[in-house]
């Protein structure tokens, strides 16, 4: 699926785009937000052959025909893995962003100069 | 097959542009719910890519939790001045 | 302006990796060996219809449980990172209006529907798409959804950090009699694995399932919490 990997690919470049230029830190936890989302679908779209169907077996899919009739099943465990831990770290940066906030009072990174030489 | 590309095709520049949207929009809520809009289109994908696990993850935690876990941030920082570009 | 300049030419090079990437890209016909194996195998050695959760919770369970780690100590640093003394706590009393009364009973009836809904998606996970996750995700939104329409809406954090710590104890627990009485760390054959395509099959999958569920639905009520509390 040509298609979804350019989708994906654009979506990371934007987020790694917004990254590195966007001043304020929320925005830059969007960029990140954004570039992870791109990764994920690329993944998932590595996994998928076409005219097949999702990897659970039921009436439809039997067991023994199951080998020929379904998706990739171990990219999509890795995406599940990686969505869920995705959340995990946005959080654990926003907290960041809400403790640098109440010190400063500002949201903008070119105000935290503390490692700047 | 055809329709289904069309689709494919329709569906990422609707989130190519809230991706660009999101990067660019002056105001932050907006921006955030754009960073949902962009995960809810991903789940549709994954649910078209026969994927229907990460669909609903992404649909629960990316597009759902996720987007109120930036809005609360942004309510706590919310006294921010716009000083960003 | 220099620094916007270098962040043009990385995203250049990135783009021409990815072009790269792009343009030798060969579409796949057959599955990758390891999904093959998992395929053929899957259905009868562990009784899942639902390949993805075989593979997450048997066959690389031992990075679920990694992820799980991760997942409690992101939620650990929120909690460590936001608290609140409590000599402050009572300086900010603001005077918040409470919500609509539509909301509240809506709320009232939801809230039960959600978390039983939940609760389904994580049982049925062998069987289904779902599982610990999705279903944790949408306990946690229930919990959300109290939060919006009571302004006064306080988790138990005692019974929140008990059901979290206790399945956290119990899913290594039964990962480690795995490798008493079946072949390894989280085999899920050390219960029977029962009828093929009924609930009460895949030997300790179910099991896992609900405890993954019920520790990550309490880890994102409590990230939720945390971030949600004193927001003035």
């Amino acid at each position: 699926m040509n298609i979804i990997h350019v989708i994906g690919f654009a979506l990371m470049l934007i987020g790694i785009w917004g990254m590195l230029t966007q001043k304020n830190m929320i925005k830059i936890i969007l960029g990140l937000a954004i570039a992870e989302t791109g990764v994920q679908l690329v993944m998932v779209a590595f996994g998928f052959i076409k005219g097949r169907t999702a990897p659970i077996l039921d009436a439809a899919v039997p067991v023994k025909d199951a080998v020929d009739m379904i998706v990739d099943p171990v990219p999509q465990a890795l995406v599940l893995t990686a969505i869920v831990i995705g959340v995990a770290v946005n959080a654990l940066m926003l907290t960041f962003v809400i403790k640098l906030y109440q010190k400063k009072r500002s949201l903008s990174i070119t105000e935290y100069k503390d490692l700047k030489w | 097959m055809e329709l289904q590309q069309g689709i494919f095709v329709l569906m990422g520049l609707a989130m190519i542009v809230a991706a660009i949207l999101a990067m660019y929009v002056k105001d932050l809520v907006s921006s955030i719910i754009a960073v949902g809009v962009v995960s809810l289109f991903a789940s549709i994908l994954y649910l078209l890519l026969q994927a229907p696990d990460v669909a609903m993850t992404e649909a629960a935690i990316g597009a759902g939790l996720s987007t109120l876990i930036f809005l609360y941030a942004l309510h706590k920082t919310k006294d921010a001045e716009e000083e960003n570009d | 302006m220099i620094k916007k300049m270098f962040s043009f030419i990385l995203i250049i090079f990135l783009f021409l990796i990815l072009f790269e990437l792009l343009n030798n890209l060969t579409e796949n016909k057959k599955l990758s060996g390891v999904a093959k194996e998992y395929a053929e195998r899957g259905a009868a050695e562990l009784g899942t219809a639902n390949l993805v959760t075989s593979i997450v919770v048997t066959y690389r369970g031992l990075d679920t449980l990694g992820e799980v780690s991760v997942l409690f100590i992101a939620a650990t640093g929120v909690a460590v990172l936001l608290r609140r003394r409590k000599d402050e706590e009572i300086l900010i009393q603001k005077v918040k209006r409470q919500s609509s009364e539509i909301l509240q009973t809506g709320t009232d009836l939801l809230v039960p529907i959600i978390i039983m809904f939940g609760v389904y998606i994580f049982i049925n996970g062998h069987l289904s798409p779902g599982g610990g996750f999705q279903g944790g995700a949408v306990i946690a939104s229930a919990v959300l959804l109290s939060f919006l329409s009571d302004i006064n809406y306080k988790i138990n954090h005692t019974v929140f950090g008990l059901i979290e710590s206790l399945s956290g104890v119990f899913y290594v627990l039964i990962g480690v009699l795995g490798i008493f009485l079946a072949g390894g760390f989280l085999d899920n054959r050390i219960l029977p694995l029962g009828e093929y395509g009924t609930i009460l099959s895949a030997g300790a999958i179910p099991l896992i399932y609900t405890l993954i569920g019920l520790k990550v639905g309490t880890e994102l009520a409590s990230i939720i919490d945390n971030m949600k509390r004193d927001s003035e």
